[in-house]
This record gives structure tokens, C-alpha cells and sequence, in this order.
């Protein structure tokens, strides 16, 4: 029997692939990740506050009246921004957390326990527009239909998953059992999407859909596309700079995190 | 393009839809800015931690130097 002898240095015909994975890897670790996008937030935030700008100005001032729901349609520029972050963040929750259980990569629990409030948020946001845009429109302020009630799930979910990261800290088990929540708690993620055709909700159906052209005059749905971009974009430079916060706070026992903390808090007065 | 509203008071006032749609974008900002607002204090937070533990540290430092000095 012979033995194999394993090479020192990587053979040149590692694949693409491998060669991706190397580097994914790498950009997870806790220090890459503090050191690659320390210079996209600033960039990012300018971006948002620009979008957010134009689009709320464009909605509320530009955009021509709703001609059956009148002026409290402008809620909408605020409310779909917030209800698709609030869907879209609890996605990335629940990667993060597979992300966690399957590579025990720590990293993704930083970037967790960072999405997390931001989405919370985002939710809360979605539940309170909708809610003050539902008594002029429906004559309520609440209605327990499957679309309000599956965001309300929605927030509490939220709450489940930030009370187990926060109880969790630096001790795997709690936030193995937050990112498990995450996971399952995805499946509420269709229930609210499809809520509005598989339940006769006093919820509208999607004006927008990827297949059809949208149910409504582009002058009226124009100002959202900034407010998307905005709203995004916002929330990205907050949940990296929370990141990075977190990863400090997280790895002080490194030395790099070390220096760079007294760095930084040589600047504070 | 021009605004969709002939005065500041019709801006204002949106029909009878005035107080809906600032009241749910109003706790909109609010909400958003607390959220920023909040992470900046945690930030700010970790780094006071930092420098008190860091002027602790060289207090020590400061101790142990001024004690050998007196045994000299």
C-alpha cells in the first residue's frame, strides 16, 4: 500500500469553483468582513437618504391623487417599501441562520442579530402605515384578516428570533435554537404573500407582479422605485454598521479588535 | 413636472387625508431615525467600555510605576 502524500501547495488546477469557496469563505470571517465593507456604509447611507429624498418628495407633492382612495394613497410610497424590507429581511434571517446551523460560520450570526431589529422595524412600520391607511380607506384600524394578522405573526417572529440571539450571546446553543426559528418561521413567508388570494382578505391583491403590468398609472407607482431603492439601501449600510459594531463587542478577545477599539475609543471625548 | 398641489395649506391638508398620511409618515421617520440613532449608541456605548478600560489599564500601570519608584 502506498500512501498518498498530499501536496504542500495547491495544485494550479484547483477549480473555479473551489477557488470561489476559498474566498467566500474568507470574506466570512469575522475580521474580513469588519475590514471589507468598513467603506461601504458611508457610501450606502448617502445613496439611501438620496433616494429616500427624492422619493418622498416625489410622493408626496408630484404624484396625482388616488381617483377612489384620494390623497391617503401616498400612505403606500412608505407602506409597500416597508411591508417588502419587512419579507425580504426575514428571508435573509433565515439563510443566515441555515448558514450558521450547517457552517457554524460566526459571522452570520453577527450579521443575524444586525438584520434582525431592522427588519422588526420594517415590520412594525408596514403594521402602523397600513393600519393609519386602513380608517379613511376601510373605516377600520385593524381587521383580523389573514394579510394583517400573518405580518403581525410576522413582527413576533422578529421578537422570537432577537430575544434568542440577545439571551444567546456567546453561548452557541441559544443561538442555534434563533436561527432553527428563523428557518421554520420562513414558512409564514408565503403565508403572507399568497394571504391575499388564498383567504378573501379586506387586503387588496398585488398591484404589482412580476408577470403583468402593474394595475395602476405610472405616474402613481413611479415614486416607489426610489423609495424601494432608498429604503434598501438604507437598511444594508444600518446592518452593516451594526455588524461591525457587534463583531467588536463580540471578539474583543483578539488582539486586532483589541487595537482597533482603542483606536477608536481614543477619539471619543 | 410640477407638484400635484396648488398651495402649501392644500399640501397640508391633502384633501381630508391630511392627518393620515403625515401621522403614518411621521412614525415612519421617527421609527427609522430611533432605529439609527440606536445603533450609533450601541456603537458609542462599546467604545466607552473601551476607553475606560483602557485608562484603567494604564492607571495600573501608572500605580505599579509610582510604588517602585518609592522603594528606590
Amino acid at each position: 500500500m502506498t500512501k498518498r502524500v498530499t501536496p504542500l501547495s495547491a495544485p494550479a488546477s484547483v477549480s473555479f469553483t473551489q477557488r470561489l469557496w476559498a474566498v467566500f469563505l474568507k470574506t466570512a470571517g469575522a475580521r474580513e468582513f469588519y475590514r471589507i465593507f468598513g467603506g461601504w456604509i458611508r457610501p450606502l447611507a448617502v445613496l439611501s437618504l438620496i433616494a429616500l429624498l427624492v422619493g418622498m418628495v416625489w410622493g408626496l407633492a408630484f404624484a396625482p391623487p388616488d381617483y377612489l382612495q384620494g390623497n391617503s394613497y401616498r400612505i403606500m410610497f412608505i407602506h409597500v417599501p416597508a411591508a417588502m424590507l419587512a419579507q425580504s429581511a426575514y428571508l435573509g434571517l433565515a439563510i443566515l441562520g441555515l448558514i450558521l446551523l450547517v457552517w457554524k460560520l460566526k459571522t452570520a450570526e453577527y450579521v443575524a442579530r444586525a438584520l434582525a431589529p431592522v427588519g422588526l422595524v420594517a415590520c412594525v412600520i408596514a403594521l402602523l402605515t397600513g393600519s393609519i391607511w386602513g380608517r379613511p380607506t376601510w373605516g377600520t384600524y385593524w381587521v383580523w384578516d389573514a394579510r394583517i394578522t400573518s405580518m403581525l405573526i410576522l413582527a413576533f417572529l422578529y421578537a422570537g428570533v432577537m430575544g434568542l440571539y440577545a439571551a444567546g450571546e456567546n453561548r452557541s446553543q441559544t443561538a442555534k435554537a434563533a436561527a432553527l426559528l428563523s428557518i421554520i418561521g420562513a414558512v409564514n413567508l408565503p403565508i403572507i404573500k399568497y394571504s391575499v388570494e388564498w383567504w378573501n382578505t379586506l387586503h387588496q391583491g398585488a398591484t404589482f407582479t412580476l408577470t403583468e403590468a402593474p394595475k395602476m398609472h405610472h405616474t402613481m407607482y413611479l415614486p416607489l422605485i426610489p423609495m424601494v431603492l432608498g429604503v434598501y439601501l438604507g437598511a444594508a449600510a444600518l446592518v452593516l454598521y451594526h455588524s461591525r459594531t457587534l463583531i467588536l463587542a463580540g471578539e474583543q478577545r483578539h488582539r486586532w479588535v483589541q487595537q482597533i477599539l482603542t483606536q477608536l475609543s481614543s477619539k471619543i471625548p | 413636472m410640477t407638484p400635484y398641489f396648488e398651495s402649501w395649506s392644500a399640501f397640508w391638508q391633502m384633501g381630508k387625508h391630511g392627518p393620515y398620511v403625515w401621522a403614518a409618515w411621521g412614525l415612519s421617520l421617527l421609527l427609522l431615525a430611533l432605529l439609527v440613532v440606536w445603533a450609533r449608541w450601541q456603537r458609542h456605548q462599546l467604545l466607552r467600555q473601551a476607553q475606560r478600560h483602557q485608562q484603567r489599564l494604564s492607571q495600573r500601570q501608572q500605580q505599579r510605576h509610582d510604588s517602585q519608584e518609592g522603594v528606590d
